[in-house]
């Protein structure tokens, strides 16, 4: 999933509630300071049935303030979950927007649709890899019903499966430590729906690869502990790759700052990457799958590899293009995701 | 500028021009691919009725007329490379999950598996795709030569409530008569251990198949229901956005 594609735009409702609720309240001047407040009329974006009226709003609220508004009178739908737009087939406004600086008169009408449940990004991440990090461990240790019941608990005899155990393991490790520890997460929320979506593309596909790595009758790779090995450094060195580009871009803002920035390579040798690539975390993992691949030498891991690339590349695009658009000066020499290729 | 200006409208007639030719050439292709299929569903249903009536039975039909019917299914392909390139405008998916389930019986069912060409069941999804077909397609071409009889449109929004699910039983009974088959010979199958480390077992992958209709049938039959609604009574639709 892709986490850093939103961090080029920074929807920050945190920062917006700050700024609403720590305004200081001035104290009334001594002549009356005319102050025009709006008339918020929300409608229903389907059925156009008026849902509420809100008077005398200040014209410097939100959207956010709106929204918290409206939950007042419909407990159930938490910002999160509202869409309010100017029009029917208009886009959604931002949470930040402030009412006077909308194209509306005094009296505004707001539509609203439903979003359903929502999930943060953050708790989507984790279900992903926190389900593949068990069920590949599952098949590793052979849990009765998987196999045949000879081979219950018992230990591959291969070094390359313990081996692979290992790898794959720690790239999920690795994963959830940077979802809690480094990563940025700028988007606020998704729809419920596409934690199942998900979380069962991940989780089927690791049971599928996990299921072939530790069969009784996984055959070893071709060319022996070369090729184990070969698969094995181009993985490690292409997890360190990815962790050390996570880490430039968390350290390219401050905290809670919106001002976006075209990244830079830094001292470490990994981020040098920057110099060919827009997103050179996605190349890294394209890399470590290929590693991982070839220290299996096992199709569905291929299959995983390829489909992973394909998102990965369709994510790079658009966030090479959103960079393109955004600095003018953006580097010419840099591709997307593969250097000189994609 | 005026000079700016007149640069502008040229480039935007150059650009008109330009859509304007693309889509008549459009037109044409889909005319012309149209009639063809139309011909060559006519051509099946014909070769299957002769064939009956001059043998009075249906054992031989399918090989008789399996190669017309493997030609005209396989370049019903092209239908979703006109969605993705936007001639026509149907969903991709949609066209692609019907032309893809009408491949795979006619090349992985009926065309490997000899043993089940000769059942009632392919007599009856051939017959069910033949007028399914014939309609379809001389209901494409009437429409784009701006044409279209009454009874076309008729046939092609309500006939398929009884041709589909017919459709769906016949294609459903070939592969289920086709599984024993399947199991003996092993065919399509790959068992470990191999160096690719990866098995298939294409019995389990036909049942998987048959399954697969149970939430895939419906939707696409609600499909073609909301579609008779807006064309034939006119009604207007609200979809459920996702």
């Amino acid at each position: 999933m892709d986490v850093l594609a939103l961090e080029a735009k920074s929807v920050n409702g945190a920062e917006s509630e700050k700024k609403s609720s720590s305004r200081p309240k001035p104290k009334p001047p001594k002549k009356a300071k005319r102050i025009v407040y709006f008339e918020v009329e929300i409608v229903d974006l389907k059925t156009k049935e008026k849902l509420l009226l809100l008077d005398k709003v200040e014209p410097t609220a939100t959207v956010l303030d709106i929204k918290a508004l409206f939950q007042k009178s419909y407990p159930k739908w938490y910002p999160a979950r509202q869409s309010l737009r100017l029009d029917p087939k208009a886009k959604c406004l931002k949470d930040e927007d402030v009412l006077q600086t909308l194209p509306v008169g005094t009296t505004a009408s707001f539509y609203f649709r439903d979003l359903g449940p929502q999930l943060t990004w953050g708790t989507v991440f984790l279900a992903e890899c926190v389900g593949p990090l068990i069920i590949y461990l599952m098949f590793y240790f052979h849990l009765p019903f998987i196999y045949s019941p000879k081979y219950d608990f018992t230990s591959s005899k291969h070094w390359v499966v313990h081996l692979a155990c290992i790898c794959h393991c720690f790239h999920y490790i690795k994963r959830i430590l940077e979802t809690l520890f480094v990563h940025r997460i700028s988007h606020g929320t998704m729809p419920l729906k596409n934690i199942f979506k998900n979380c069962g593309y991940y989780w089927c596909t690791a049971a599928w690869m996990a299921y072939y790595i530790n069969h009784p009758l996984y055959t070893t790779p071709y060319y022996g502990q070369m090729q184990v090995n070969t698969g094995l450094y181009v993985f490690l060195f292409c997890q360190v790759g990815n962790f050390s580009i996570h880490v430039a871009l968390r350290n390219l803002k401050p905290p809670g700052s919106k001002t976006k920035k075209i990244p830079y390579p830094t001292k470490n040798p990994f981020t040098w990457m920057f110099w060919l690539v827009s997103c050179p975390n996605y190349t890294y993992e394209v890399g470590s799958w290929i590693g991982f691949t070839v220290m299996t030498q096992c199709v569905p891991v291929a299959f995983f590899t390829l489909v992973a690339f394909i998102q990965m590349t369709v994510w790079a695009k658009g966030k090479h293009g959103s960079y393109s658009k955004e600095f003018r000066d953006y580097p010419t020499l840099r591709s997307s995701i593969l250097p000189f290729i994609l | 500028m005026a000079s700016s200006e007149e640069d502008g409208t040229v480039e935007e007639k150059e650009n008109n021009n330009k859509r304007r030719t693309k889509s008549a050439l459009a037109t044409a292709w889909l005319t012309f691919y149209n009639i063809a299929m139309t011909a060559g569903w006519l051509v099946l249903a014909i070769a299957m009725m002769r064939f009956y009536i001059q043998k009075g039975t249906r054992k031989g039909l399918y090989r008789s007329i399996a190669r017309t019917l493997k030609f005209f299914q396989t370049f019903a392909l092209v239908e979703v490379g006109h969605c993705a390139f936007g001639i026509v405008k149907t969903s991709v998916i949609v066209t692609g999950v019907q032309v893809c389930s009408r491949i795979f019986m006619v090349w992985f069912i009926t065309n490997s598996i000899r043993q089940i060409q000769n059942e009632e069941s392919v007599i009856l999804f051939l017959v069910v795709w033949t007028m399914t077909e014939i309609t379809r397609y001389s209901y494409y071409t009437f429409n784009l030569l701006h044409l279209l009889p009454y009874f076309i449109k008729w046939a092609r929004y309500n006939l398929f409530i009884i041709l589909y699910p017919l459709g769906v039983a016949g294609e459903l009974l070939t592969i289920y008569a086709a599984l024993p088959f399947v199991r003996r010979s092993g065919m399509y199958s790959m068992r470990l251990p191999n160096k690719y480390n990866v098995s298939f077992d294409y019995y389990y992958c036909l049942i998987v198949f048959m399954l697969s209709y149970i939430p895939l049938f419906p939707q696409l039959f609600l499909h073609m229901l909301r579609q008779r609604r807006r064309v034939l009574h006119g009604e207007v639709i609200v979809e459920k956005d996702d």
